[in-house]
């Protein structure tokens, strides 16, 4: 159950890696698409947050290409509804998240992303 | 009974067995909603826009029900599989990472608007091994720094935990205001040793003004 809206917050936090930590490149991920409750002013408000180019490239990873490459100003419906299915709707289940920078495997399970670091990975 | 984070690290102290037992429990039930709910009170968020919030120590998703019910979008982090396990089951509706936080949390700055955490924080307070990595100050540290960073400014985190004495209030609070946190401790029903509850409230430049007004004691 990582959605890309939390997908689009996550760095690596291994010891040291603090820089080109960002996205986590995805591998051999499953997909799942779940219904949720349109908020548009849900949206509005993360929108600020949103590493663009990131989200972007995620999405084309699973295979939904209805974003914008650049950022829209004005924020119609149509464009609200494919940013709500992009971050809220579609579920990575399977695979493994990868650093750019240190390389660092987080893998993902049952939905659920494994962070914990060996102890020399810390600090 | 001595305390649960003195008898093993949450990880193993929660196997399958203790993270159903907990979460069926009724009373624990009602005990995690309305500190919950308080947490909430006392997060203070603006009520007319919908927040993205961090579960920190979600256990098995009872806080996180909460979340979902008052319409919040939220992640979050556990260090015990089988409790995220039952969460699945209970189908929240929060993204659930397994994560130990004295390790650091690794999110962009300013990704949240507010963090809540029920019941985890003297979970810091033991040391799992002799590393110097699993010391409580360490630990302490790379929490409130990263978790500090992961907030928007201004916002707020509450906490709630059981310390055993006053110090690990001391503890907690110092290396949180090193952290670059502001607030402090709220104590709800401070005469009472089984309802006594202790609130650590944190601000991220300022936290936001205003807030419930509270009958608690400030320390
Ligand atoms: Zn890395």
């Amino acid at each position: 159950m990582v959605r890309l809206i939390t997908h689009n917050i996550l760095a690596c936090h291994v010891k040291g890696c603090t820089s080109n930590n960002f996205p986590l490149q995805l591998q051999g991920v499953q997909i799942e698409l779940r219904e949720a409750e349109f908020n548009p002013e849900f949206l509005k408000t993360f929108l600020p947050k949103i590493e663009w180019k990131a989200l972007v490239d995620t999405a084309k990873e699973a295979r939904d290409t209805s974003l914008p490459l650049e950022q829209p100003e004005m924020l119609d419906d149509e464009f609200l509804k494919n940013l709500h299915h992009v971050l809220l709707e579609i579920h990575i289940e399977e695979g493994t998240m990868i650093c750019p920078n240190c390389k660092h495997n987080y893998p993902i399970s049952n939905g659920i992303p494994n962070m914990l670091l060996a102890e020399h990975e810390v600090g | 009974m001595s305390r649960p984070e003195l008898q093993a690290p949450a990880e193993f102290y929660y196997g399958d067995t203790e993270a159903k037992k907990y979460t069926q429990n009724t009373r624990n039930q009602q005990i995690q909603a309305s500190m919950t709910y308080r947490a909430l009170e006392l997060l203070n968020l603006p009520t007319s826009s919908p927040a993205f919030l961090l579960d920190i120590g979600c256990g098995s998703g009872l806080s996180g029900e909460i979340l979902d019910d008052e319409g919040y979008i939220w992640t979050g982090l556990d260090i015990a599989p089988s409790m995220l396990e039952v969460a699945l089951e209970r189908e929240v509706d929060g993204d659930l990472f397994l994560q130990d936080i004295g390790q650091g949390l690794g999110f962009r700055p300013g990704s949240f608007d507010g963090a809540i955490s029920i019941s985890v924080l003297q979970w810091l307070l033991t040391a799992p091994t002799s590393h110097h990595t699993s010391s409580p100050p360490f630990r302490l540290k790379k929490f409130f720094t990263s978790l500090h960073s992961a907030l928007k400014n201004p916002s707020r985190a509450v906490l709630q935990f059981y310390p055993s004495d006053d110090d690990q209030i001391q503890l907690v609070t110092g290396i949180a205001r090193q952290a670059g946190f502001g607030g402090g401790v709220v104590v709800d029903y401070p005469n009472s040793n089984k309802a006594r509850k202790v609130f650590l409230c944190l601000f991220v430049g300022g936290g936001m003004s205003g807030g419930p007004s509270s009958d608690s004691q400030q320390v």
